[in-house]
C-alpha cells in the first residue's frame, strides 16, 4: 500500500454565507497516524474533515491525499481512500436495510457481486452488527447505527479513516465498544471529537482548532496538561486527568 | 398530537407484518404487485352504477387476509382514516344525479345513490387491496418488483427514499411539535401564527439533511445508480396462484355472480 499522507497548505476556506471557517490551515498526518481534532463548536472541525475526500474544496489554498491534489477529477480515488464516517449516521444510512446500505459503496466501486458480499459481511461482523443486516435503519438504536455507519465505510477499504464525532450521543457501553473497536483498526485515523476521554485512549497525536486555526499541535498528553491553551480553546482537561473530586487526588 | 404519532406507529407495524411467514408472503413480490395492480384496475373499471357485482371481488381481500395471517385491527383502522376522502368523493352524487333506478317499496333508489355506493365499495376494495400488498410484501420488496416490472429506476428510488425518510422527518416533526407545546402553555394545538415558522424550519432542515445525504453518497461512490437488490425467481407456486387470482378477477367481472344467485334462488331458471 502506498503510504496515505495527508498535507493541507495554507487552506482558506469560506462559506457561501460569508463566514470565514478555516483561516490559512497548514498541517501534516503521516502514514498511520491516528489524530484528534478537537475545538468548541464551530471552531472549524467538520468543516476541516469536509475537505478530506472533498465534500468541500478549499476556498484558497491546497489540500493533498497521499501525493494526489483533492480535485474533481482526482474525486474517485480520494473518496475510495477516505473513509468519512458522518455525524449523524441517519444521514449515512439512506438505503433499505443495514445490508444493502453497507454493499452500497462496493457496489458503486464496482466489485463482483460475490466480493460485494464477502466485504459486506466481514465489516459488519467486525463491528458487530452481522445480526442486524435485514433491518430497516429506522429500527435500530444509536449505538446500533453508528456500528452499521462506520461498517458502510469499511466495507469500501479505505486506508483513511475520517469520524465526525464518533461518540456523540452514545451510551457508556457502546462508547467503550467504539473505542475498542476503533483500537483494532490500523487505518490512518482522523476523529474529530469533544470526547477528550477518548482521545486520550486512541490518539497519540491532537490538533486544537480555536476560530479556524491551529491553536496547538503535538502530542496529546503534553496538550491536555497545558490548560491554558485548553482554556483558550474553549475546552476543559479530560476527566481522566482531573483531579478526583472527593479526595482531591489525580 | 399523539394521533399522529400512533398513525406513524401504525405504518410501521403494516411494514413489520411483512416480515411474517405465510403462504402470502413466500409469494414472490412480483406476483403479488401484479395481482394487485390487475385488481384494482378491474374493480374500477366497472360500470358507476354496478354493485352486485362487486360483491363478490370482496372475497379476495378476506381471503388474503385470513392467509396472510393478518389482523383486521390495523387495517379497519386505516381504512376508517381515509374514510372521509371516500364520502367527500362521491358526496354530492345523490344531489346530482336524480335519476330513478330501481323502488324499493316505499323508496325510490337514484342513479346517485347507486353511484355513491358504487364508489364506496370500489375505493374500499382497492385501499385495502393496496394495504394487504404493503403487508404481505413490505415496502422494500414492493419497489425491487417495481422496478423490476419496468418502472423507471428514478421513480422506485423516489419511493424508497421517501419511505426511508418519512420516518426521520416524522420523528423531526413530533420533536419539534413537542418542544413547541412544552413552552407554549395552549393545549390547542399550534397557533396558526407559529405555523409558518414551524414549518419553515422544517423545511429548512429538510433541505440541510438533502445536502448532507447526498454528500454521504457521493463520498461512497454514487455516480447516479443506485444498486437494487433482484427479487426471487418464479416458482410453479406464484405461476399458480396468479392463473387462480386472474381468472376469479376475470369471472367476476364478467359474470354477475350475485344475479345469477338470486335468480337461481327466486326459481327464475325455471
Amino acid at each position: 500500500m502506498s503510504h496515505h499522507t495527508i498535507d493541507l497548505t495554507n487552506v482558506l476556506y469560506t462559506y457561501p454565507d460569508g463566514t470565514t471557517a478555516l483561516r490559512n490551515l497548514s498541517l501534516h498526518i503521516g502514514h498511520g497516524e491516528a489524530i484528534a481534532i478537537v475545538g468548541s463548536n464551530g471552531s472549524g472541525k467538520t468543516t476541516l474533515l469536509s475537505h478530506l475526500n472533498g465534500v468541500l474544496f478549499p476556498t484558497a489554498g491546497e489540500v493533498n491525499i497521499g501525493g494526489y491534489p483533492v480535485v474533481k477529477e482526482t474525486l474517485a480515488y480520494i473518496r475510495r481512500t477516505v473513509g468519512m464516517v458522518f455525524q449523524n449516521p441517519d444521514d449515512q444510512l439512506f438505503m433499505p436495510t443495514v445490508y444493502d446500505d453497507v454493499a452500497f459503496g462496493p457496489l458503486n466501486l464496482g466489485y463482483p457481486p460475490l466480493e460485494v458480499e464477502k466485504r459486506v459481511t466481514s465489516a459488519l461482523k467486525t463491528v458487530g452488527a452481522y445480526a442486524l443486516k435485514d433491518r430497516p435503519p429506522y429500527r435500530l438504536s444509536g449505538g446500533q447505527k453508528r456500528a452499521v455507519a462506520i461498517a458502510t465505510v469499511l466495507a469500501m477499504d479505505p486506508a483513511i479513516l475520517v469520524m465526525d464525532e464518533p461518540t456523540a450521543a452514545l451510551d457508556p457501553l457502546a462508547r467503550r465498544q467504539l473505542i475498542t473497536l476503533l483500537h483494532t483498526f490500523s487505518h490512518t485515523k482522523i476523529i474529530a471529537t469533544h470526547d477528550l476521554d477518548m482521545v486520550l485512549d486512541l490518539c497519540k497525536r491532537t490538533i486544537v482548532l480555536h476560530n479556524g486555526t491551529i491553536l496547538a499541535d503535538g502530542p496529546t498528553l503534553e496538550i491536555f496538561r497545558d490548560r491554558c491553551i485548553l482554556e483558550q480553546a474553549g475546552l476543559e482537561q479530560p476527566f481522566s486527568m482531573q483531579s478526583c473530586p472527593i479526595c482531591s487526588k489525580i | 398530537m399523539i394521533k399522529l404519532e400512533s398513525t406513524w406507529l401504525d405504518l410501521r407495524n403494516i411494514d413489520d407484518l411483512a416480515t411474517q411467514k405465510t403462504f402470502i408472503h413466500s409469494l414472490n413480490s412480483c406476483t403479488k404487485l401484479i395481482t394487485t395492480l390487475v385488481f384494482v384496475v378491474l374493480v374500477t373499471s366497472f360500470s358507476k352504477y354496478e354493485v352486485t357485482s362487486l360483491l363478490p371481488l370482496l372475497f379476495y381481500p378476506v381471503a388474503l387476509m385470513a392467509l396472510g395471517n393478518l389482523p383486521y385491527k390495523p387495517i379497519v383502522k386505516r381504512l376508517i382514516l381515509i374514510t372521509p376522502f371516500i364520502v367527500f368523493i362521491g358526496l354530492f352524487n345523490p344531489v346530482f344525479d336524480q335519476t330513478p333506478i330501481a323502488k324499493l317499496g316505499p323508496f325510490l333508489i337514484t342513479g346517485g345513490w347507486l353511484s355513491f355506493l358504487s364508489i364506496t365499495i370500489k375505493l374500499l376494495l382497492t385501499v385495502t387491496s393496496a394495504l394487504i400488498l404493503v403487508a404481505t410484501t413490505g415496502m422494500n420488496s414492493i419497489c425491487t418488483a417495481l422496478s423490476q416490472i419496468g418502472v423507471p429506476k428514478p421513480i422506485v428510488i423516489q419511493i424508497l427514499f421517501m419511505y426511508r425518510y418519512l420516518h426521520v422527518l416524522l420523528e423531526e416533526f413530533l420533536k419539534t411539535n413537542q418542544a413547541y407545546n412544552l413552552r407554549s402553555f395552549k393545549a390547542n394545538g399550534i397557533h396558526f401564527k407559529a405555523w409558518g415558522s414551524l414549518l419553515g424550519q422544517l423545511l429548512l432542515r429538510t433541505m440541510d439533511r438533502a445536502q448532507r445525504i447526498y454528500q454521504a453518497m457521493l463520498c461512497r461512490g454514487f455516480d447516479g445508480k443506485v444498486p437494487l437488490r433482484s427479487a426471487a425467481s418464479w416458482t410453479k407456486k406464484d405461476h399458480l396462484y396468479l392463473l387462480f387470482c386472474l381468472s376469479f378477477f376475470l369471472f367476476c367481472r364478467f359474470i354477475n355472480i350475485p344475479q345469477i344467485l338470486g335468480t337461481l334462488l327466486t326459481g327464475g331458471f325455471q
